[in-house]
């Protein structure tokens, strides 16, 4: 069968599961006063269509920053401005300012909907397919297969308020890849300016392309690269935020919203560090907020610094892919004011070394997926989850035969074994150790989904669910950042002897 | 997509599996009347003596499906007191708390197993000409697809909510028997199908043409033409013995309470009218439409009195019996005969042509169109007891693929009247 036509009946399948996911509930539906993201997507079209552009950060009596206040980057703005237009010439009392706060009707929720899947659709859908279509040494079959894992991803279904910024990475991650250096950078800095958790994976991209210019030798063709790279980056910056550079008091007020850092080192429930360590201990009332935004910057710097000075000194494909999952990894195990969406922002690198590491990809696509689950159970996406999750394994199974593969090669972990075999005899028995690994793990999230989704917690610990899950995940994550890093680490030995694979 | 060869059922499952957990998608959507029809007959078979069943009426959505299907009801209703008790109370209309929604729709989840079974069984029957390497180009993995995957049979089933899945299940079931050259099993089959659902009366003559003359002459003579002498006594009386006891079994309790009479009318209800509320798109429609545009040209040019034409329209949504403006109006009895003349030339071919069972699956595709297009009171729905047996036929010729993609194209579209909210159509 024609590689496009199979291409299309599988986009056609990522749109129809997405498209079937929004009939269910979404974030906030039926529970005022605060309601919940969906709100804050209508109220940001409210705030940018009535108000000139000096406001939209500002607290005034028109823009209450209490209520959902923009703490994005201008691009978001400016693309919630592009959908009130739209919503203007449907219906104005969506975004009537003031009076259309907590406005919910099926016309208005078909078309959030409908603008997010368009979203996605002219940004990340491409991303992925041509992202697949070019993938070097692979069949038809796998190339398909990818594609249709990576859109049947149960992350970003779930969380569907637009991922523009992600497809920009992704476009970024693309341009790379043809060595469109330029258009790399440009793409990168769209998707920053999109959202600003995207710095996560601002070190890899700086790292690689610094790395690519040295290689090309400093004096010569690097310099030039560098320049032109550096030119586009601050262009890009500038052409964004140019409505806001007037005045310094705009931008610092900006940047104020977009890191709020007296907010203290994390909120809620995060498969974090420092969420699980609170169980134990309480750091909140042990350390200070100066003492805390040292150790957590600290700690994130330790822990990505040498995937990154690899990167550096030998920019490799391969390596710069690597070190975009650990980099978002550590970010978001050490760092301040962590949410628990930004677990997309590690699953979208993940999700490209599908068809390399389909059994470490597939098992941190499922933990991701459940840390999630505190937040699918309040927005009623429980159906939703285990269906897609379901759905997902199976696929994955089906394309990859997940399960077969746990040699140490198929791991990518040869060499690291080779050096620890000395150390740990026991380590003949890898394959079986990972499966049984696996399977415990896949059943003991199926248990606490169960117990989640059915049994009330106790009295006495009434959040006893929702930190379980994070734990669990925060262990998972703990693993899979040494994972990672040691494939990343441990490639370097046989850096020159491996064939070149993307 | 997954390894060749070796994998065997592997893809079969995936897809089985794939298509349920859509199924799980769609139990939030919107559901139409059909879930309290459902809802109410699970009341009424829980609570009320078999004696009552097909005279209970608090509810306008009454006992109209032979009694195998109220039997099932019966097994159900004792599943569903564990779900909601609240749904079992006859008096509760419209009641669709969210457990009595997640029950219904993962009732017809869970039935939709025979279905699979079934798929599967055709997929063995299915070979094309060229075997090809590449899975997907297996004739077998496309049927299974079209059979699974089936979105008319999505949309009818898991948004607007009815049972066809099992039904269809033993539909397929019955002609996959007859393929394997099973032949009684399938007829047993068959006949347990019509006393679920009556509906697939349409189809009885291509079934009783071709056993009679498949199954009960056992031999042709060498030009294929009858060979009267090979008739098998003993085959027509199995046959014959199965219909009886399958007919015993369901409508014998009612023959001896003496409610047969009730019963007839109850599933035959001539008096809803020629077409459905919604019309189906067949001749009838077409008849009405044009009779219709007679009518309003007449008024318009003044060869009828504006006070002689009735007022009852036909495309209120409404279900009830009026008669025709201008052409004469249309009796039961003449959709009869319609239906029997079209059907004519495909039970001859069956008759003295036959071409073992894909002869007959041709036949029956064509009993069912043909009284899709003339019946009485036609639902839309019952286009899909002609697309799904043609599946069979389009995974393995060019010429009946290009029919199936007319019919299902069509066909499907014109089962969006039946989704009523935006989403669901898109």
């Amino acid at each position: 069968m024609e590689k496009w036509s199979l291409m299309t009946i599988t986009v056609l399948l990522g749109l129809i599961v997405r498209w079937m996911v929004s009939f269910g509930s979404y974030s906030g539906a039926g529970k005022p006063p605060m309601y919940g993201d969906y709100e804050a997507q209508r109220h940001w079209q409210e705030v940018t269509y009535n108000l000139p552009i000096k406001q939209w950060y500002f607290n005034t009596s028109d823009n209450n920053l209490q209520y959902w206040g923009l703490d994005y980057p201008p691009l978001t703005a400016y693309h919630s401005l592009l959908c009130a237009y739209v919503a203007k010439l449907i219906n104005p009392d969506w975004i009537a300012l003031h009076t259309s706060r907590g406005y919910e009707s099926q016309p208005h929720k078909l078309f959030m909907r409908a603008t997010v899947l368009i979203a996605d659709l002219l940004v990340y859908i491409p991303a992925v397919i041509l992202y697949c279509c070019y993938l070097k040494e692979t069949s038809t079959k796998k190339k398909i297969a990818s594609a249709l894992c990576i859109l049947l991803y149960p992350g970003l279904i779930l969380i569907d308020y637009g991922h523009f910024h992600l497809g920009f990475a992704l476009w970024g991650v693309l341009s790379l890849s043809y060595d469109w250096d330029l258009l790399g950078s440009l793409a990168f800095c769209l998707a920053i300016n999109y959202k600003q958790m995207e710095l996560y994976h601002s070190l890899p991209f700086f790292c690689y392309l610094l790395g690519k210019c040295f290689q090309k030798g400093l004096t010569g063709k690097g310099l030039v690269l560098l320049i032109k790279i550096a030119f586009t980056v601050v262009a890009s910056f500038a052409i964004c935020w140019l409505p806001f550079c007037t005045e310094v008091e705009q931008i610092l007020q900006v940047l104020r919203r977009l890191f709020p850092i007296d907010r203290g080192l994390f909120e809620d429930k995060v498969a974090n560090i420092w969420c699980s360590l609170n169980v134990l201990i309480k750091i909140k009332n042990v350390m200070s907020p100066q003492t805390q935004l040292k150790l957590s910057f600290a700690f994130t710097f330790l822990t990505l610094l040498p995937a990154c000075i690899k990167l550096t000194l030998q920019p490799s494909l391969r390596g710069f892919k690597f070190a975009m999952i650990s980099c978002a990894l550590s970010f978001f195990l050490f760092s301040f004011q962590v949410h628990e969406k930004s677990i997309l922002l590690v699953s979208i690198p993940v999700c490209l070394m599908l068809n390399e590491i389909p059994l470490m990809s597939t098992w941190f696509l499922l933990v991701s997926t459940f840390s999630l689950l505190p937040l699918l159970l309040k927005d009623g996406l429980l159906l939703a989850y285990v269906v897609t999750t379901l759905a997902f394994l199976t696929v994955c199974e089906t394309s990859f035969s997940i399960f077969e593969k746990t040699s140490e090669e198929d791991l990518q972990l040869k060499s690291f074994s080779l050096s620890i075999r000395g150390y740990i005899p026991s380590f003949k028995a890898f394959p079986k150790i990972i499966k049984s690994l696996f399977i415990v793990s896949v059943t003991l999230m199926g248990i606490l989904t169960l117990m989640s989704a059915t049994l009330t917690p106790p009295q006495k610990l009434p959040d006893l669910f929702p930190v379980s899950v994070s734990v669990v995940s925060c262990l998972h994550f703990l693993f899979f950042l040494m994972y990672f890093n040691a494939v990343v680490l441990w490639d370097s030995r046989n850096g020159r002897n491996q064939k070149k694979i993307h | 997509m997954a390894a060749a060869g070796g994998s065997g059922g592997c893809w079969f499952l995936a897809l089985a599996l794939g298509v349920s957990l859509l199924k799980c998608l769609l139990i939030p959507t919107y559901h139409s009347t059909d879930f309290e029809v459902h809802r109410n007959w699970l009341a009424i078979t829980h609570n009320l003596p078999v004696s009552e069943w097909y005279y209970e009426a608090t509810s306008e959505w009454t006992l109209d499906y032979p009694p195998f299907f109220a039997w099932f009801e019966y097994a159900l209703s004792h599943v569903a007191k564990y779900f909601d008790q609240e749904m079992l109370v006859i008096q509760n209309l419209n009641y669709s708390s969210h457990a009595t929604v997640f029950f219904q729709r993962l009732s017809v989840i869970f039935t939709d197993i025979l279905f699979v079974y079934a798929a599967r069984e055709c997929c063995r029957c299915v070979n094309g000409k060229r075997p090809g390497k590449e899975l997907l180009e297996k004739p077998m993995f496309v049927l299974a697809v079209l059979l699974l995957w089936n979105f008319g049979l999505l949309i009818v089933d898991h948004i607007h909510f009815q049972y066809n899945g099992f039904l269809f299940g033993l539909m397929l079931l019955s002609v996959a028997r007859l393929f394997q050259k099973r032949h009684l099993e399938g007829a047993l089959l068959f006949a347990v199908l019509l006393h679920f659902k009556h509906i697939y009366i349409y189809v009885a003559p291509a079934y009783c043409v071709y056993l009679l003359r498949s199954y009960c002459f056992t031999a042709n003579k060498a030009d294929g033409s009858l060979k009267w002498s090979s008739f098998s006594f003993l085959r027509i009386t199995l046959l014959g013995l199965i219909v009886c006891l399958v007919s015993a079994l369901s409508l014998g309790p009612f023959a001896v309470l003496g409610q047969l009479p009730q019963v007839i009318s109850r599933l035959f209800p001539f008096k809803r009218g020629l077409c459905h509320a919604y019309w189906a798109p067949n001749f009838w429609a077409l008849y009405n439409a044009v009779d219709k545009t007679l009518a309003v040209v007449g008024i318009k040019y003044k060869f009828l009195d504006p006070e002689k034409i009735p007022k009852a329209s036909m495309t209120g949504g409404l279900v009830q019996e009026f008669q025709h403006t201008v052409l004469p109006s249309v009796t039961p009895l003449a959709t009869l005969i319609c239906t029997f003349i079209s059907i004519l030339p495909s039970v001859f071919c069956l008759w003295f042509k036959p071409q073992g069972p894909r002869g007959f699956l041709q036949c029956l595709i064509l009993c069912a169109l043909s009284s899709f297009m003339f019946g009485w009171h036609v639902h839309e729905k019952a286009i899909l007891l002609a697309i799904l047996p043609l599946s069979l036929l389009s995974v393995e010729s060019p010429k009946h693929a290009g029919i199936y993609l007319i019919l299902t194209t069509t066909g499907h579209f014109s089962l969006f009247p039946l989704l009523f909210t935006p989403p669901g159509k898109v």
